[in-house]
């Protein structure tokens, strides 16, 4: 396992968690996508060293690399990219209605507000 | 029987592929989604038959070694609680017919396809003998949730579906991770090999992947702290497509929890879990009495509903895994139902605002009625299923000796009950509303009222099949508790 890999894990999870806490869905969607390469990442991590390449009748099987997570890995970006695109075209339409791709205030919170401030106005 | 567990992801998918081709022909459209969901249904029926007669069938895909390749495991968990989901899915398809063609109804062209595919991701999930797959089964219901959620592109079903995407992602990449951390560990994902290489970790590393799983299911679930996407997100979306999330998608991951926590003996995490089911009771149901719409009362009380099974899961005890087991099944048609009701009041008067509606048991005794049977049977009425499901839970948590948890559960029903007379009061008696105050409801025919109003009583007829048959009911459920118990049956079915 090697320590460049980890630090690039460790750095992807980073900048992803900290991009998804933001207000604005692009950034969201950008967080999204680095926190699924580190996963990826860790998925081939977890398969054991670099070796060469797994085909069959061509490289002995002791050398090879485990094919076995770089299949889920695969398998992971496929269904990683396809969300990416359903995000964007989410964030398209939230442009189209309000005019920016801002994360609104939550429901319940708006009303908890609501109520706040009408107490403190009664008072 | 191979054939027959096949059946119930294919049969879906292959519907879902034709009805997207024929999506400009209504009727064959509609008729291959049904007969597609039909047989996925009548399948998973005669799954069970064979499952509980000859034991647990397990189905290689490709024929693969089950270290290498994906196995399908029909064991008895997954053969009680397929027939029920598949089911549900059927009746709600038949609601919706009967509803798109109203506007209020999902858009034809893509509610059916989309939830054949939902009931193949259903199947798989609940069919799946590797971690891996259950992932990807998990995907394939939340992709298709996604669309279903935000498909009419409504201001208030973008804002939450946002909530609901985001979420979800974040859930789905911590699965990623917690894959990776499994395979570092034990270099497998196969569940059969788990049960064998999960107990020789040390203790620290077996807790952590718990602890990590129980995030990840839970988030799906809507345990406490993780709820609060799903009382904003459901209500938005047309009828139909609340009804089957509200009585599927939370329970595919506490299905999973029991699945993963009971197999893997994660008897340590049962503390935790106890204090965040008792939380998540009493949070949702006291959530669900400051709200004043039928849909967000619901809403909450699936939350509160999750406290119980997860109740059910943490005692770690055989009749604990069976209450939680009778649970899961008699909640997924009663909470459907009653989100099929709200429909109805909806179509019937245009909103589903308590303040704004009343009268209705006069003028339409039917929805009253279809509606107080699952209620009550929410509340935890006798001769209801939620009497029996609710009993075995708490008699469980009764025998380990766990007063606060269980004293939990019974202020919970209690405040269920109450909250279940706030909706009587506000919709079915009082004063008729005033019909200038309300929206104009959508126009509906005869044909499509009936339709609707057949499927809703299929479901409640559903929901009483299970209080009859009870104890039956029970007994199967106590036997699939024994063999999640046992991890030695498992891996035996799987591995030789």
């Amino acid at each position: 396992m090697s320590i460049s890999l980890l630090l690039a894990i460790g750095g992807l999870t980073t900048v992803g968690i900290y991009l998804i806490t933001a207000r604005s869905l692009s950034r969201i969607i950008l967080g999204f996508s680095l926190l699924g390469h580190a996963a990826v990442l860790a998925l081939l991590t977890a398969g054991g060293p670099a070796g060469e390449a797994p085909l069959a009748n061509q490289n002995d099987a002791e050398t090879i690399a485990n094919p076995l997570p770089q299949a889920l890995a695969l398998t992971a970006i496929v269904i990683s990219f396809g969300l990416t695109l359903y995000l964007l075209a989410l964030a398209r339409r939230q442009q189209a209605l309000t005019g920016d791709d801002l994360v609104e205030d939550d429901l319940e919170d708006l009303r908890i507000a609501t109520l706040a401030a009408n107490e403190e106005d009664d008072e | 029987m191979t054939t027959l567990v096949s059946l119930t992801i294919l049969a879906p998918l292959l519907a879902a592929a034709g009805a997207l081709a024929a999506r400009r022909l209504p009727i064959a459209r509609d008729v291959l989604t049904i007969i597609g969901l039909g047989v996925a249904a009548g399948a998973s029926m005669f799954m069970l038959n064979g499952v509980h007669h000859d034991g647990t069938h397990v189905v290689r895909v490709g024929d693969w070694d089950p270290e290498l390749g994906i196995v399908l495991v029909a064991d008895l968990f997954a053969s009680l609680a397929l027939p029920v989901a598949l089911s549900l899915i059927f009746i709600v398809e038949l609601f919706a017919i009967g509803q798109r063609r109203t506007a209020w109804g999902a858009n034809p062209e893509l509610a059916g396809p989309l939830l054949s595919v939902l009931a193949a991701g259903v199947s798989l999930a609940m069919l799946t003998g590797d971690l891996f797959t259950l992932f990807v089964a998990f995907e394939l219901i939340l992709v298709s949730s996604y669309v279903l959620l935000t498909h009419q592109g409504r201001r208030g079903q973008i804002q939450s579906g946002m909530t609901y995407v985001a979420m979800n992602l974040f859930a789905s990449t911590l699965f990623l991770f917690g894959l990776a951390f499994v395979y570092a560990a034990t270099g497998t994902v196969n569940l059969a090999l788990l049960t064998e290489r999960i107990p020789e970790l040390s203790s620290g590393v077996r807790i952590g992947i718990g602890a990590w799983f129980f995030v990840v299911f839970g988030s799906k679930a809507a345990v406490f702290p993780l709820f609060s996407w799903l009382p904003d997100s459901y209500p938005t979306a047309p009828t139909t497509i609340t009804a089957i999330f509200a009585g599927l998608l939370t329970k595919i991951g506490i299905y999973s929890m029991i699945r993963f926590h009971t197999l893997m003996g994660m008897d340590e995490l049962g503390p935790v879990m106890l204090i965040l089911a008792g939380l998540t009771m009493i949070i949702g149901a006291v959530g669900a009495l400051a709200q004043g719409n039928v849909k967000r009362i619901l809403s909450f009380h699936i939350i509160s509903q999750i406290g119980y099974m997860l109740m059910g899961l943490g005692l770690f005890t055989a009749a604990g895994t069976t209450g939680a087991i009778l649970f899961l099944l008699h909640h997924m048609p009663v909470k459907t139902v009653l989100f099929l009701v709200g429909g109805l009041i909806e179509n019937d008067q245009g909103t589903s605002s308590l303040e704004r509606s009343g009268g209705l048991a006069r003028r339409r005794p039917l929805i009253a009625a279809l509606f107080a049977i699952p209620a009550l049977s929410l509340a935890g009425l006798p001769p209801f299923s939620g009497f029996i499901a609710k009993l075995s839970v708490i008699s469980a948590g009764v025998e380990s000796a766990h007063p606060l948890v269980v004293t939990a559960a019974l202020v919970a029903g209690a405040l269920t009950l109450l909250s279940m007379t706030k909706i009587w009061l506000g919709v079915f008696w009082g004063p008729d509303p005033d019909p200038d105050a309300l929206p104009d409801t959508p126009t509906e025919t005869k044909a499509n009222r009936r339709l609707m109003r057949t499927a809703t009583a299929l479901a409640v007829a559903g929901s009483i099949f299970i209080s009859i048959f009870a104890g039956t009911l029970f007994d199967l459920s106590e036997r699939a508790a024994n063999d999640l118990r046992d991890a030695e049956v498992y891996r035996e079915a799987v591995l030789s």
